[in-house]
C-alpha cells in the first residue's frame, strides 16, 4: 500500500474562547475506504471535519492531500483540492430544480442546462442514485434532498466526501440504500468519512472507526476487529452498560385517550388527521415517524398549545373519571388537578428561559404560586438545588443562564423540573437528542422510573433501536396519520421502518 | 502569496465575562466618547480640556445650575423607566413621546377647569390620576392590537405619537386656547402646580421612589416575572400557562401611566402650561437611556444625569465660549454609538496574531 494518506491531518488543534474543541488530532483516510469518525455530541466531530472543509481554519496542525501540505482557507478551497462535505443541514433553494441547485455557485463560462442534465445523469447511474434533474427542491422527501446534495459535491469533483450524521433523518430503508451508494463510491476510489454516534451504522458500513472525545483522539481501529461495546467504552471512557431496562408494569389502566384528533396548520395544511390512541398507566408509549409527521403537534395539541380543528382529549382519573381537557387553557387543566409533564422538543424555545438560572425555570411551573403580587423564590430554590445534585446538573450556579450550558445539562434541568411536578401524565419529545451517551440511559432510567410509578409515559423518539428497547408499545405516525401501533417487544425495525411511509397497506398519499 | 497566514486579528466568542468587568468596560466606553467628542470641539476651534470644564461648572458647580440640570433629568429618568418593562418584554414601545404628551394632556384639562371646585391638593391628585389613564390608554391602544392581531408595535406606537401631539396643538389654538389669537393655553394657576423642594419641584422625589419600585417591580414580583418570561419567548411564557396577549396589555398600561406620569410632573412642575411640544422628545432619549442602563432601574439614575449634564453643560458652553449648543447632540450620539459598540466587546474578544505564526513562507 501507499504510504501516503489521501488526506492526512496531523496535530490539529481548534479552539473557541476558553473551549478547546480540537486538541492535537491525528485523522487519515485512505482512498477506496470509508472511514466512519465517532463520539458524543460536543466531541468536536464537526469541528474537526469543518475544518477540512473550509468553514473553519485549524489553530495549529497542518493538513496533508496525497501526501503534500495544503491550506483549505474557504469552502472553495476545499472543493479545489476535491474535497466536498454533505452537512447535516441542507443548504439547497427550494423553488430551483435539483439540477440548478447543484451547479448553482459554479463559474462556468455558459450555463447549459442539458449539458448539466447529463452529467447529473451519469454520476446518477454510476453510483446508483434516483434522481429527477428537473425536479423542484420543495417536491423533495428528505432523502431525496440529501440525495441531490450528494450529487452536487460529486458533480465538483469531490474525491473526498464527507457526511455529517447523514442517516439523522433517514427511514431504516432509506439508509440501506445510501450505505449502497456509499460502497458503490468507495469502490470507485473515492475517500468517504461519515461522522455519526450510532454504532450499528458505523459496524455496517465503514472500514476503519476514528473515536474523538471531549475533543481528544482517542484511537482508529479495524472495523472487523472491533464490537460495539469496545467503541461505547473508547468514546464514553469507561465502561457502560448498554442494556436498558424494561420491567412490565402489573395492571396496566387507561389514563390518556385521544381520539379523533385532527389539526391544521396556519396555511391550512392538515398536520394531524383522525389520530386516535390510549395512553395507559404504567407504560412507556412510543411515537415514531419520519421527522414532521406531527410529533410535535399531537404533544403540543394535548397540552392545549396547538389549536385543535376536531377531536377529544380525556384524562381518566384514579377512579374512572373522565375528563375533557381540549378547550381548557393549561392554567385549568392544573387546577382541575390534572398533572401534564411536558418535555418539548425545542427547549430553550418552550420548556425554559434561557436567560434565567435554574431557580428561574423551575418558577416556571411554580410562578403563580403563594399570596401577593412577590415571586415566592424558596422552593423553585431547593429544587434547583435539587435537581442539581441528583441529575449532576454541570452549572457554575443554580443562576447562571441555562442557554450557557451543554445540551445535556439544559436537558437534565428540564427533565427534573417537569418529573418533580405533580403529574399523572409525563410527555417528552426527542428527550435525548444531542445528549451523550450516559446523560441519554440517565433520561431513560428515569422514564422507567415514572412508568413504574403509574404514570403514563409518552416517547416521541428518533432511534429506532432505543423505541425497540425502551416501549412497551409503539405508535407509528405518517403523515399526521396513525399507521399502526405495535408491540415493543415483539416488532422489528424492518416492520416499522415500513410504517413510517406507509399508512396500512396504502401509499402514503401525501398532500 | 502566503497562503498560509493567520489574519492578524481574529474574534472569539466570549463564553461568559464577569458582570464587573462588563461594566468596567461599558465605563471604558464612556471614557472613549468623551474623547472621541473632543474632535468635533478642534473643529470649531474651542480647547476640549475648556469645554469639558465649561460643561461640568455649567451643569453641576452651582446650584442654580445642578438645579436645572435635575429639572431636565426627572422626566428622561421617569419615561426611561416607563420604557423599560415594555423593552424587557421585546415589545418596542417607541410611543412615549405620545403617551407623556396624552397624560399632560389629562392633567391640563383638570388644572384649567378644576381649579376653582377643589382644594390645591385634591387637584394635584386628580392630575396625577389622569395623568396615569391618560398615558395607559394611549399606550393600551397598540398593544389591544398587537396582542389581537399582532400588529408591528413599533410603527403602532410611533404614529401614535403623532396623533396625540395633533390633538395637543389643535387644542391650543381652538376650545383650549387663553387670549383668543394667541395660540397658547392659559397658565396654570398656582393651585395646580406641583410644590417645590429644594428648590425643585417635588417630581424628583416621586421618580426616585419609581426607581426603587420599578427594581423590585421586575425583579421581584410574579408580574416581573412573567415579563421577562415573555421577553425570553413567548411560547416559553404559553407554556407555562400565561396569557400572553393580556399580561402585554397590562404591561403596556403600565408604562404608559408611567408615562403619562411624566406628563403631568412636565406641565405641573416645569412648564406650567400646555403646548403640544410638551414631551420634547423625551420619549425618544428615555430609549437611549433605557438602553444604556441595559434596563437597570439603578443605573438609569446615573445615565438620565449624563445626558442632562451634557445637555445642560453645552448651553453654558454657548453663552460662555459661542460654541453651538448641538455639541451637546454630536456628544450625545457618540457616546450612543460608543455604548452600544462596547457591547461588541463584551461579547466578543479580540486574539491577535502571535509572532511565531505570521510567517510560513
Amino acid at each position: 500500500m501507499d504510504s501516503r494518506h489521501a488526506i492526512e491531518m496531523k496535530g490539529i488543534t481548534k479552539r473557541f474562547g476558553q473551549v478547546v474543541a480540537n486538541d492535537r488530532i491525528d485523522l487519515s483516510v485512505e482512498w477506496g475506504e470509508i472511514l466512519a469518525l465517532l463520539g458524543e455530541n460536543g466531541s468536536g466531530k464537526t469541528t474537526l471535519m469543518n475544518m477540512l472543509s473550509g468553514i473553519y481554519q485549524p489553530d495549529e496542525g497542518e493538513i496533508f492531500e496525497d501526501g503534500e501540505p495544503i491550506s483549505i482557507r474557504s469552502p472553495k478551497d476545499a472543493f479545489r483540492h476535491g474535497i466536498g462535505m454533505i452537512h447535516q443541514h441542507y443548504k439547497l433553494i427550494e423553488v430551483f430544480t435539483a439540477a440548478q441547485n447543484i451547479i448553482l455557485g459554479l463559474d462556468e463560462e455558459k450555463m447549459d442546462l442539458k449539458e448539466t442534465n447529463r452529467r447529473v445523469a451519469e454520476i446518477c447511474s454510476r453510483y446508483g442514485f434516483e434522481i429527477d434533474p428537473t425536479m423542484k427542491v420543495y417536491d423533495m422527501s428528505v432523502s431525496q434532498k440529501q440525495t441531490v446534495e450528494i450529487v452536487k459535491v460529486l458533480y465538483r469533483g469531490a474525491r473526498v466526501l464527507i457526511l455529517d450524521e447523514p442517516t439523522a433523518v433517514l427511514t431504516p430503508q432509506e439508509t440501506v440504500k445510501l450505505f449502497r451508494i456509499l460502497r458503490a463510491m468507495k469502490e470507485d476510489g473515492k475517500a468517504i468519512i461519515i461522522i455519526t454516534h450510532k454504532l450499528h451504522e458505523v459496524m455496517d458500513v465503514s472500514d476503519r472507526v476514528a473515536v474523538l472525545r471531549k475533543g481528544q483522539y482517542i484511537g482508529t481501529l479495524m472495523t472487523k476487529d472491533t464490537s460495539p461495546q469496545e467503541l461505547t467504552d473508547m468514546m464514553v471512557g469507561r465502561a457502560v452498560s448498554l442494556n436498558i431496562d424494561r420491567p412490565k408494569y402489573d395492571n396496566p389502566k387507561p389514563r390518556l385517550v385521544v381520539s379523533g384528533l385532527s389539526c391544521t396548520d396556519e396555511e391550512g395544511v392538515s398536520r394531524l388527521s383522525d389520530v386516535s390512541f390510549t395512553a395507559m398507566t404504567g407504560e412507556i408509549l412510543g411515537i415514531a415517524g419520519i421527522s414532521g409527521s406531527g410529533q410535535k403537534e399531537l404533544l403540543e395539541a394535548i397540552t392545549g398549545l396547538y389549536p385543535v380543528k376536531s377531536g377529544s382529549v380525556k384524562v381518566v382519573g384514579d377512579d374512572g373519571q373522565e375528563m375533557e381537557l381540549l378547550g381548557k387553557s393549561p392554567m385549568q387543566v392544573r387546577k382541575a388537578g390534572v398533572g401534564m409533564a411536558f418535555v418539548p422538543e425545542d427547549r430553550l424555545g418552550m420548556g425554559l428561559v434561557g436567560s434565567m438560572g435554574m431557580t428561574g425555570n423551575m418558577l416556571l411551573r411554580s410562578w403563580r404560586n403563594g399570596r401577593g403580587a412577590l415571586l415566592k423564590k424558596k422552593d423553585p430554590q431547593a429544587l434547583a438545588n435539587d435537581i442539581l445534585k441528583e441529575l449532576e446538573v454541570v452549572t457554575p450556579g443554580i443562576d447562571y443562564p441555562v442557554r450557557r450550558l451543554s445540551g445535556g445539562n439544559v436537558q437534565k434541568v428540564l427533565v427534573g423540573r417537569e418529573i418533580a411536578i405533580p403529574h399523572s401524565v409525563l410527555m417528552t419529545a426527542y428527550a435525548v437528542r444531542g445528549l451523550d451517551i450516559n446523560t441519554s440511559y440517565t433520561i431513560y432510567r428515569l422514564l422507567t422510573e415514572e412508568k413504574m410509578k403509574g404514570v403514563a409515559v409518552i416517547f416521541i423518539g428518533e432511534d429506532l433501536d432505543v423505541l425497540l428497547e425502551l416501549c412497551d408499545r409503539i405508535l407509528v405516525l405518517c403523515g399526521g396519520r396513525v399507521s399502526g401501533i405495535v408491540d415493543g417487544r415483539k416488532a422489528t425495525k424492518e416492520e416499522i421502518g415500513l410504517m413510517m411511509t406507509h399508512v396500512g397497506q396504502e401509499v402514503d398519499a401525501n398532500e | 502569496m502566503s497562503e498560509k497566514r493567520t489574519p492578524f486579528v481574529r474574534l472569539a466568542k466570549r463564553t461568559d465575562i464577569d458582570p464587573k468587568k462588563a461594566w468596567l468596560i461599558r465605563v471604558a466606553s464612556i471614557v472613549v466618547a468623551l474623547i472621541l467628542g473632543c474632535i468635533p470641539m478642534l473643529f470649531t476651534g474651542t480647547n476640549p480640556i475648556e469645554a469639558y470644564s465649561v460643561i461640568v461648572q455649567g451643569s453641576l458647580l452651582r446650584p442654580v445650575y445642578f438645579r436645572q440640570t435635575v429639572k431636565i433629568a426627572i422626566p428622561l429618568l421617569g419615561c426611561a423607566l416607563a420604557i423599560a418593562p415594555c423593552f424587557k418584554m421585546r415589545f418596542w414601545n417607541i410611543g412615549a413621546e405620545g403617551q407623556i404628551t396624552m397624560g399632560a394632556m389629562c392633567a391640563t384639562y383638570f388644572a384649567l377647569y378644576w381649579v376653582d371646585k377643589v382644594p390645591s391638593a385634591v387637584l394635584l391628585v386628580i392630575m396625577f390620576l389622569a395623568s396615569l389613564v391618560g398615558g395607559g390608554l394611549w399606550a393600551l391602544i397598540p398593544a389591544f392590537f398587537k396582542a389581537k392581531w399582532n400588529t408591528n408595535e413599533t410603527l403602532f406606537t410611533l404614529m401614535m405619537n403623532y396623533i396625540a401631539i395633533g390633538i395637543v396643538a389643535w387644542l391650543q389654538g381652538g376650545p383650549w386656547e387663553g387670549r383668543k389669537g394667541s395660540q397658547l393655553i392659559p397658565m396654570f394657576d398656582d393651585a395646580a402646580r406641583l410644590p417645590n423642594l429644594f428648590g425643585v419641584h417635588i417630581g424628583w422625589i416621586f421618580v426616585l421612589v419609581l426607581v426603587v419600585l420599578m427594581h423590585i417591580y421586575m425583579n421581584k414580583t410574579k408580574q416581573g416575572y412573567e415579563i421577562a418570561v415573555i421577553g425570553d419567548s413567548q411560547n416559553t411564557a404559553r407554556y407555562a400557562g400565561m396569557n400572553v396577549g393580556a399580561i402585554i396589555m397590562r404591561t403596556m398600561f403600565i408604562s404608559g401611566a408611567i408615562s403619562g406620569f411624566v406628563g403631568f410632573m412636565t406641565v405641573s412642575g416645569a412648564n406650567y402650561t400646555l403646548y403640544s411640544g410638551v414631551a420634547d422628545n423625551v420619549g425618544f432619549t428615555a430609549i437611549t437611556v433605557a438602553w444604556l442602563s441595559q434596563l437597570n432601574a439603578f443605573a438609569m439614575i446615573f445615565i438620565s444625569m449624563l445626558l442632562a449634564v451634557i445637555s445642560k453643560g453645552a448651553n453654558t458652553l454657548q453663552t460662555r465660549l459661542q460654541v453651538p449648543a448641538s455639541i451637546s447632540d454630536i456628544i450625545t450620539g457618540i457616546l450612543l454609538f460608543a455604548m452600544l459598540s462596547c457591547e461588541f466587546f463584551i461579547n466578543y474578544r479580540l486574539i491577535f496574531r502571535k509572532k511565531g505564526e505570521e510567517v510560513e513562507a
